[in-house]
């Protein structure tokens, strides 16, 4: 459902499920004394929910074009389910999981909707550089934008030509 | 002695059949299996190996039950514990050659045995990639013997071989599986690469 849902209903679905009022939020809160709502590590979490399918995807899809007969030849061997997908499954789609998550990293950076949801606008403390910039933009402030804007566009420009060079050009699309 | 008594459900072209195999094997025996290609070989050593389900039957070796359907026994690869030789040969790309018999057993001076009688000393270092498909395949076979398995199953792994490499690494293997009295089931296209080798024949009809 992550993928698909607008982030700002996303995020107002885990503003209502984070809320320390009831439910689960209110457990958290009473429990280990912890407020997701207007804090970092809500937006965290709720980034990191947000984000999880983009991960997914490209690891479930890299998983299911190696041959079923690599972890046969493990299992033959005596190593469990999880020997093997340490061992032999994991190191061969290294590539795949270096670059799911240098572009979800780079996605979630970007982030917005959900994130302005969660954490609010709080300077210091939830104000991240997406929602700065729609800030500045607010406030007719044109040259903080640019300058949030030129970091955020060279973060995310980097991480693409560093995925491409870890990769050597062995994956046929950024996200295989 | 192998107990085999099994049925299982494959695709073939003219719709589901069902294969059925009943068959009695000495242990220690070199049985070759032949026949049509589709006709179920490969299904047939997988059930053994326990990599795939049947749907009803027994298969029991010497005095342990591996599988039973009706009692809802059956043990899984790693509790078998057979030696296979897959078709596509399921080398690992991550590993090197040391690598994959390093993975396969801890013994040293056996893995140095096994490299010298593949012929592999010199490419230790090398990953499968940069082998030949002769030399991925005797590779295969070698990481299947290295577990030292009393039942060791091979899915036509002499057909990358050329005649020459193939005889002398045959009679080699042959010594090893003298020596461990290893049960040998060896599919296999070729009439001729295992004549005067084998104990008894397996032939599948095509489905």
């Amino acid at each position: 459902m992550p993928l698909v849902l607008p982030p700002s209903v996303l995020g107002f679905y885990l503003l209502l499920a984070f809320s320390p009022r009831h439910g689960v939020g209110q457990w958290l809160h009473d429990t280990f004394d912890l407020q997701l709502v207007f804090s970092f590590k809500g937006l965290v979490l709720a980034s990191v929910i947000y984000s999880m399918p983009f991960m997914i995807g490209p690891i479930k899809s890299a998983l299911q074009q190696l041959p079923k007969s690599f972890s046969d030849a493990s299992y033959t061997l005596g190593y469990t389910e999880w020997q093997t997908f340490v061992n032999v499954l994991l190191p061969n789609i290294k590539a795949s999981v270096w670059t799911a998550a240098i572009l979800t990293f780079a996605h979630t950076l970007g982030e917005f909707g959900v994130v302005l949801m969660i954490g609010g606008n709080i300077p210091g403390v939830t104000r991240v550089a997406s929602i700065a910039v729609y800030d500045s933009v607010e406030n007719m402030d044109y040259h903080s934008a640019n300058v949030y804007s030129l970091i955020l566009f060279s973060i995310t420009f980097v991480m693409v030509i560093a995925v491409f060079i870890f990769n050597k050009y062995k994956a046929k699309s950024p996200l295989e | 002695m192998i107990t085999v008594d099994i049925e299982k459900k494959l695709k073939a072209y003219q719709g589901q059949q069902v294969l059925k195999i009943a068959r009695q094997f000495p242990l220690g025996s070199i049985i070759k299996i032949y026949g049509p290609s589709g006709a179920g070989k490969t299904t047939f050593l997988k059930a053994i190996a326990g990599l795939i389900q049947p749907e009803k039957g027994k298969i029991q070796f010497g005095d342990a039950l591996w599988l039973d359907t009706d009692s809802g026994i059956s043990l899984s690869p790693q509790k078998r514990k057979v030696g296979f030789v897959f078709q596509d040969y399921a080398l690992f790309p991550n590993m090197t050659v040391l690598e994959h018999l390093q993975y396969a057993s801890p013994n040293d001076s056996w893995i140095a045995r096994l490299m010298r009688m593949g012929k592999l000393e010199t490419f230790t270092d090398h990953k499968p990639e940069y082998l030949s498909g002769g030399q991925q395949q005797r590779l295969a076979i070698l990481r299947a013997l290295a577990i030292k398995p009393k039942l060791l199953l091979m899915d036509e792994p002499f057909s990358a071989l050329d005649p020459a490499m193939r005889s002398v690494l045959i009679k080699e293997l042959t010594a090893v599986w003298n020596e461990q009295g290893t049960t040998v089931m060896i599919v296999s296209h070729n009439p001729q690469e295992l004549d005067g080798l084998v104990d008894q024949e397996l032939y599948f009809e095509g489905l």
